[in-house]
């Protein structure tokens, strides 16, 4: 469960004009389960609101409750754990590190979790064939398609047994083919029960989403839940 | 995450640049290579030093008046007398003439030769050994006769393959008879030990127009070098009255004189190497902050993953340490490699020296630890926000 109260990013605050108001107070409750959208233009602030969703940056001031646990006021080294825990993240440029092999990326946050080697490489493996490139697992990113490097990236995202996907802009760098088939994938986790949170600037993308969240200057001015997605 | 796992990271990541992590490590080759050849080397030489003292004797006390005209002199039976009061500290005696004299044999052969007056006791004082003939004795010193010992060079210069033994050699144009041919000591060359005559000092006294001013005592024991060399010094204060005029060094204090000349000067030879160890290490301080930056959006993305900052930190300082122990043990190969190949060239048995190797390996590793630390919190404390944007 995501739970905003109140949440404010203020950059340059008390400065005047330089003053950035990049969230300016959000509330929100989304429910596990959940596929949201969150939809914005670029400077909306939806890429800050995606960087708290993620644990990456903390907000101003407000509440942000991570399955019940104020992460707001947590240290880096507290939130790197709930990060390793708790999210899976899919980024627009995939991410991949590059000199590492597909099962050693997809292994990255086993990792850092303390799990041990073979146990590791067993669970990437098993992520690695749920999207369908168990076959490709020693090869580097760079001999991948796109494609197939995002799928590489959502397997990352699935190994740690994340409770939230957070997927920023995840077809943004893929032909409308392929992103179609990434959106596709994410679906399918969806009706599996992950609670997925995708961020985008593309309305057709929100459209898929079974909630939309739209955000304007640092604001929510939509928020529905449609009845049925096909 | 764990050291062992930091480990495998750091070994993955100098792999994929090869040439880069050599040259990176080439640094602290060099440095340790140099501490350890340096202080093999001269610990080749202290042992060298100290042995050949140890042949000589420990026992042997060397004694020096200084000479000058209308004072008091010390005889060489002043001097006998004194050995032969103390017999409970001083074993034996042999005074010291030196000459550098011209020797020939019939016209042909001549050379420049140290030519020693010595007493009947020398070769025990000095553990020389004869292998052919005889030592000089009492009665040749007593006698002046002209009677001599040669070397080995001496004996191949002028004899060659005939025996020595009752043939006449001319110094400095007295004719001496060759009574004994003394072993080899060093390696039988122009300038050494074996190229040297002994005289009986009566004689050398006579034919050079000399005093005795010098002796080599020997002490009863180890125990008693300390005792004698007193007894040694009051005798010739009591004589002389001023202590200016006289040297008396026990080869104990010789030898510890040269140890610490040699410790001093090991000292300054591993400061002018471990001169290049600090620049070793500033090249990985380099190499850590370069390679930082290029991979702030690899760092970015661990820590989106979970890696926490202690992660990121062990991640780049163990990188570091890998590389400057890797480059140490590649310079304790080459640094024991070089000490038997400089020890070849220079004539020196290089004694490898574990405290050294010990030393500049945790050097370069403290050395990895120091300069990989900076480098290694900057990417740790890199905001993963900041970092994913990277590129």
């Amino acid at each position: 469960m995501i739970e905003f109260k109140e949440i404010y990013k203020i950059y340059n605050e008390g400065e005047g004009e330089n003053e950035v108001r990049a969230i300016d107070g959000i509330s929100w409750v989304i429910n596990k389960g959940e596929f949201v959208g969150i939809v914005g233009a670029s400077g909306s602030g939806k890429s800050t609101c995606m960087n708290i969703i993620g644990c990456l940056d903390v907000p101003t001031s407000g509440h942000y409750l991570l399955n019940g646990v104020d992460v707001s006021t947590m240290n880096a080294r507290q939130l790197a754990t709930v990060r390793n825990r708790e999210l899976g993240f899919v980024f627009q440029q995939y991410n991949l590190i590059p000199k590492l092999s597909v099962v050693e990326n997809v292994e990255l946050p086993l990792l850092y979790k303390g799990v041990p080697s073979s146990e590791r490489r067993k669970t990437a493996l098993e992520v690695l064939d749920r999207v369908g490139l168990a076959d490709r697992c020693k090869k580097l990113p760079a001999q991948l398609s796109g494609g197939q490097q995002q799928r590489v990236s959502i397997a990352r995202a699935l190994a740690g047994k994340p409770s939230v996907i957070l997927a920023d802009e995840p077809t943004g760098a893929l032909d409308s083919k392929t992103g179609k088939d990434v959106l596709a994938l994410l679906k399918e986790l969806h009706r599996e029960g992950k609670t997925i949170v995708l961020i985008t600037h593309d309305n057709s993308i929100a459209e898929q989403c079974k909630r939309v969240i739209r955000i304007s200057d640092g604001k929510v001015t939509e928020d529905f839940t449609r009845e049925a997605v096909e | 995450m764990s050291i062992s796992q930091s480990f495998m990271l750091a070994v993955k990541s100098l792999s994929t640049s090869k040439m880069r992590a050599f040259l990176t490590m080439l640094g602290i080759v060099i440095g340790v290579a140099a501490v350890i050849a340096l202080v093999s080397l001269v610990n080749g030489m202290s042992d060298e030093m100290v042995s050949s003292f140890e042949t000589i004797g420990m026992k042997n006390i060397s004694v020096m008046i200084i000479p000058r005209g209308g004072n008091r002199r010390i005889s060489t039976s002043d001097m006998q007398k004194l050995i032969d009061d103390n017999p409970d500290v001083i074993e034996s005696m042999t005074p010291l003439v030196n000459m550098q004299a011209t020797v020939k044999r019939g016209t042909e052969n001549n050379s420049t030769t140290t030519v020693t007056g010595v007493s009947e006791a020398y070769n025990e004082i000095n553990k020389k050994t004869i292998t052919d003939g005889r030592f000089l004795t009492y009665l040749d010193v007593n006698d002046r006769t002209r009677n001599c010992v040669i070397g080995t060079y001496v004996k191949k210069t002028f004899f060659g393959m005939e025996s020595p033994i009752g043939k006449t050699i001319k110094i400095n144009g007295y004719p001496f008879t060759v009574v004994g041919i003394l072993e080899e000591t060093a390696d039988g060359e122009q300038g050494t030990d074996d190229d040297k005559i002994f005289i009986p000092y009566t004689t050398a006294e006579k034919i050079s127009f000399t005093m005795t001013n010098t002796y080599t005592v020997s002490a009863l024991s180890n125990d008693t070098v300390d005792k004698a060399k007193q007894v040694i010094e009051r005798f010739l204060y009591g004589e002389l009255g001023n202590e200016d005029l006289y040297t008396v060094i026990s080869m104990t204090e010789a030898v510890d004189m040269v140890s610490d000349i040699l410790g001093k000067m090991e000292m300054v030879l591993v400061g002018i190497a471990a001169i290049s160890l600090l620049v070793g290490g500033i090249g990985i301080m380099n190499i850590m902050l370069v390679s930082v930056t290029e991979r702030t959006r690899e760092i970015g993305i661990r820590k989106a993953l979970g890696a926490k900052p202690w992660d990121i930190l062990s991640q780049f300082v163990v990188e570091a340490i890998t590389t400057s122990a890797i480059g140490g043990i590649f310079g304790i190969i080459l640094g024991i490699l070089g000490a038997y190949g400089l020890g070849k060239i220079v004539g020196l048995n290089a004694s490898i020296s574990l405290s050294a190797i010990i030393i500049s390996v945790s050097v370069s590793a403290g050395i990895g630890i120091a300069f990989g630390y900076f480098p290694a919190r900057k990417a740790a404390k890199m905001n993963p926000i900041e970092a994913l944007r990277h590129d």
